[in-house]
Order: C-alpha cells, then structure tokens, then sequence
C-alpha cells in the first residue's frame, strides 16, 4: 500500500515535471517560429536593399519614393515611449505607494476596482479618448496647429500602462510582512518613513517587475499611437510634433502592400528589429530584476 | 539595586477592540530600573496591555483606551503627546524576531538614524556598543554587512534586542521574547535582560513561569474569570512573593499549572 502510494506519487511528480519541461520546450520552439517567419518574409528586403540605407536612412516613403529610411520610425518609437515611460513610472509607483500604504482603508476599496476596471479598456477605445480629449486641450496647451504629437501618444500610453504598473506593485507592496512595518514604528518611525525606509525597499523587485510589464505594454502598443500621433515619418526631436512609431507604421501600411513585393517585405524588416529590440529589452530587465532580487 | 523609584503608574486602565472590552480597571505601579513580568493564560490580555504602553495598539482600527497610562509623570494618551517620540523612548522587542530583510549594520542603525544624523563613525560606534550590550557582537563582527535574515533565530533575536538599545530607550517591552528559542538562546537573552535592568526598566510578558520567575523582580498576573468579560488585575507584587506566597487563590492556582 505504502509503495503503491510512494509510486504513484513518483509518477505525478514526473508528469509535472515533463508538463512544466514541455511548456517550456513550446514556448522556445514558437519563439523560433515567429523569428524564423520574420526572417523569410523580409529576407527579399534585406537582398535587394541596402542594409545600411535602412538604417541610416532619413526618409520612410516606401510608395511614393522608394525610400526605406528606419530612422524616422525609430526616432518616433523613441520619442513616445520614452515620453510614456517618465510618465508612467513616478506616477505609477506613487499610486500605487498611495494606494498600497497610504490611503485610509476606504479610499483604497474605491480606488482598486477602477484601476482594474481601467487595465480592461481596449486600446482603440482609449485612441478615441486620446483623440477627442488630449489632442485639443495638448493643441491649445502648446498653441499648435495640431495636437495629435508624440506627447499625445506618450500620455496615452502612460495612461494604458499604468493599471499595469500600479496594480502590481500594489501586490508587492501588500506582500511586505506587516511585521516589519510593526518593527519601523516601534523604533519611532513615521508612517511614511517606514514606507520609504522598510516598506519600499522590500517590496522593490515586485516593483521592477510591474514597470517592466508596464514597459511591454508600452512598447508594443499599436493601436493607441497609431491613432493619435499625427503619423508622421519624419525625424524630430520635439514631443510637440507629430511622430509614426514602428508598430503603427506596420499596422498602417500592411493593408496597402502587396504580397510578397518589396514593400511587404519591409515592414517585416522593421518587424523583425521591433523583435530583437524589443528581446533585448526584456533580456536586460530580466537580469536587473534578478539582480534586484539577489540583493 | 534598585532604588524603587516608580516609572510608570498605570490608573484605571481599560482597552477595547471595537466594542468588546478586553482589559478592565488595572491599577499597577512599575518599577523604574526592574524587570515586571506580565504572566496569565492565553488571551488574557497581555500583548494588547504591553502595547499600551509605547501605543502600537493604535495601528489597529476601532480600539480604545480608559484611564490612564503616567510615565514620568506624564499620561501618555493626552492630545499633546508626540507619538514617535514616545517610541523612540520605549524600545519594543516582538514574540517573533523581526530583523528587516537588511544587513545586520543596517538593522542597528535604522533606528538612530531615523531621529538625527550621525557621521559614518558614530553610527559605526552605535553598531558595535549596541551588539556588545545585547552579547552578540563576537558572533556578528566579522560579517556586519551580511543579511540579518540569515542569522539563527536567537541570533536574530538578539540583534533585535541591539536595535532596540540603539536608539537608547528609557523603558523596554518584550512580548514573550523568547517563546521561539532554543534553551541556549533562552538563556542568552535572560542574562543579557539581567544586565539591562541596570540601565532600563523592562516590562516582559512571558507563558514561561519559571521565566517569570527568574528574571523578574515584579510580577503581575492578569485573568480572565469568564468568557465575555474583561481580563482584570489579579495580583501584582514582588516575584518572590507571588511565586513562593501568593495571597490570592487563583495566581496559586495558574502558576502551579492547575489551569491557564
Ligand atoms: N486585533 C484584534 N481585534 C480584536 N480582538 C483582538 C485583537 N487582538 C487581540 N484580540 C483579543 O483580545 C484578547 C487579548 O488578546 P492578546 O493578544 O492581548 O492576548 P495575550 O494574553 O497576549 O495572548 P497570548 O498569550 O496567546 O499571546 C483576546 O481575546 C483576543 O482575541
Ligand atoms: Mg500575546
């Protein structure tokens, strides 16, 4: 009987393993699906167009021109996502130290299902939003011919990320024993103190991890920015203008190309280095947050 | 030794959690420069009285004192009083250690730190005077810049107590200090509270009469009669006496392990 048990028990042990081993052997191999797709669809662009020109270039204008210049996109990414990401970060993390530690008990059972409510809104909807509400006050705010910008695409997508960022860091904050909040105030800390000095700094790789699924959000949203930054391919450095990002170029042109033709391929070129960059970013934040996590 | 000077006088104490009084009229006088034991059954009351005095029970929503609690001549639940500076004065020392999940250094200086600002020397003489008084510093000197939470658990204990010391409180509480401990870390902590009582007035709580008995030099002994009613005062007086002679039935009863 015993046996039997201690053997049954072998065998469940081993099939989770292989179902845990197997999810994770499935997520590599689509992975490399997706890479090797990426690859053979835009391989035409990368033979018949110089490379270097596609990097360095300063005009996307695959139709009229002919031109394959990624800077622009890149500069327009850049530009809202880095915009989003000053946003989104102080602001997210303060809400959610608010909400979290600060607020009296009744004020957080409001605030929590509306910020939950608020990671649901689909991303077209708050392109509307952006739209009709941000682009005229950002237009009259900054005296401008138009408000559809870089800034207004920022702010969207700050808006987008932060459910996001302060419903996690929010669990992490909660997660912090209460024991060593007892033991801060009992050596005279103020409440306040204690969060930044005790409640912070343990609930810190919780919080990392929140702003970098924030910052996947934020990177590779298409819908919201396609609608609200002006769709311009041009390079600027200002976050009053109208910029295109990568993914809204991808979403916006790819009903246009043909199959297969060098314009097709393009945009598969520009998707694959959304992919590596975007591995990349993820690569690092991975070994921050588990640098964090070790300390 | 001691000099029976009285620190704190307790009048008429009661608490409430919400509306259910859990503690009613205690009246007691504790010693300055002395150890009083808090001794009674599960539930009766003595972590929430023990938080009375530095006023954690006020972390809790709904909950309520009566009468009054003077320290030096002062009741500490008037409006005027600053709370933080009253805790900064009374040192609080948990039934479970609690280390931040910081290094051992950093566990000591918090406190200090919280309440002015020190050169990188001084605190460095806070951490080592701090250790040494709480018997821990020949364990942990070689390795003040590890992680509090890998030490053993009456090591944890111990640097808890030192955390405590450096921010150099009058009055020191101690919430069934060392209910979580080996009988060799037990009786580390016991010698070292021996040695403080020289310099603080503690006040422990403790399940563990022969404790209670041999650290103490005060003895108080908290009951619930029935089931629904507030836990009061039985008997308070000298350890010995209460130990050896006690004049009421029910502490004879409890401390020879007849119920509780
Ligand atoms: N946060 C709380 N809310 C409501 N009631 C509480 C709370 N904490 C304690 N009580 C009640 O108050 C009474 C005294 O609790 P307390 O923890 O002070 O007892 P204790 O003597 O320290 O017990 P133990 O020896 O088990 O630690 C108990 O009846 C308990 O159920
Ligand atoms: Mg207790």
């Amino acid at each position: 009987m015993a046996r039997l048990k201690t053997r049954l028990r072998d065998i469940k042990s081993f099939i989770i393993y292989r179902f845990v081993f197997l999810n994770g052997i499935i997520s590599i191999i689509v992975l490399g699906l997706i890479l090797a797709f990426l690859i053979a669809n835009s391989i035409r662009f990368f033979l018949s167009y110089p490379i270097l020109e596609f990097l360095t270039g300063q005009k996307w204008s695959p139709t009229v021109l002919e031109k394959f210049g990624f800077l622009p996109l890149l500069t327009g990414s850049l530009l809202v996502t880095f915009g989003a990401i000053v946003i989104a970060i102080p602001l997210g993390i303060g809400s959610a130290i608010y909400i979290g530690e600060l607020a009296p008990r009744a004020v957080r059972e409001i605030l929590k299902p509306i910020i939950e409510v608020l990671a649901t809104i689909p991303s077209v909807v708050i392109g509307f939003i952006g739209i009709k509400l941000l682009a005229p006050i950002i237009k009259d705010l900054f005296n401008l011919s138009i408000g559809l910008t870089a800034l207004a695409g920022s702010v969207m997508l700050a808006f987008m990320s932060l459910p996001t960022i302060i419903s996690i860091s929010e669990d992490a904050i909660n997660a912090v024993p209460n024991r060593y909040r007892h033991a801060s105030v009992a050596l005279g800390a103020t409440k306040w103190e204690t969060t930044y000095r005790t409640v912070i700094p343990s609930a810190s790789s919780g919080i990392a991890a929140a702003v970098m699924l924030g910052l996947g959000r934020i990177v590779g949203e298409t819908m919201t920015v396609l609608m609200i930054t002006g769709n311009s391919p041009r390079i600027v450095f200002s976050w009053l203008q109208p910029v295109r990002t990568i993914t809204a170029t991808i979403a916006a042109e790819m009903g246009e190309t043909v199959q297969g033709g060098l314009h097709y391929s393009s945009l598969f070129a520009i998707g694959l280095i959304l992919f590596l960059i975007t591995f990349l970013i993820n690569f690092i934040s991975d070994r921050f947050i588990n640098k964090i996590r070790e300390s | 030794m001691n000099d029976d000077k009285i620190k704190i006088k307790v009048r008429n104490y009661g608490f409430y959690y919400g509306t259910v009084k859990v503690l009613s009229d205690v009246n007691m006088d504790i010693q300055e420069n002395a150890i009083t034991s808090i001794i009674g059954p599960s539930g009766c009351g003595k972590t929430t009285f023990l938080r009375t005095f530095n006023r954690m029970n006020e972390l809790l929503p709904n909950t309520r004192v009566e009468g009054e609690i003077i320290i030096d001549g002062i009741d500490i639940y008037k409006d005027n009083i600053d709370v933080v500076d009253l805790r900064k004065r009374i040192g609080m020392v948990f039934q479970r250690p609690n280390p931040f999940p910081k290094t051992i250094y950093e566990n000591i200086i918090y406190g200090p730190r919280l309440h002015r600002k020190y050169t990188k020397k001084q605190l460095g003489s806070i951490v080592e005077s701090s250790l040494k008084r709480a018997a821990l510093w020949d364990e942990v000197k070689h390795k003040l810049n590890t992680n509090a939470l890998d030490l053993s658990g009456g090591q944890q204990q111990r640097l808890c107590i030192a955390r405590v010391l450096a921010v150099n409180p009058e009055i020191i509480l101690m919430d069934e200090p060392a209910s979580a401990l080996d009988p060799i870390s037990t009786q580390k902590i016991e010698d070292l509270m021996d040695e403080l009582k020289e310099n603080y007035t503690i006040i422990i709580v403790t399940h563990n009469m022969q404790q209670a008995a041999r650290v103490s030099q005060k003895a108080a002994f908290l009951l619930t009669e029935s089931t629904g009613e507030p836990a009061t005062l039985i008997e308070y007086d000298d350890t010995n006496k209460i130990f050896t002679n006690p004049r009421d039935k029910r502490t004879e009863d409890y401390i020879t392990g007849r119920f509780g």
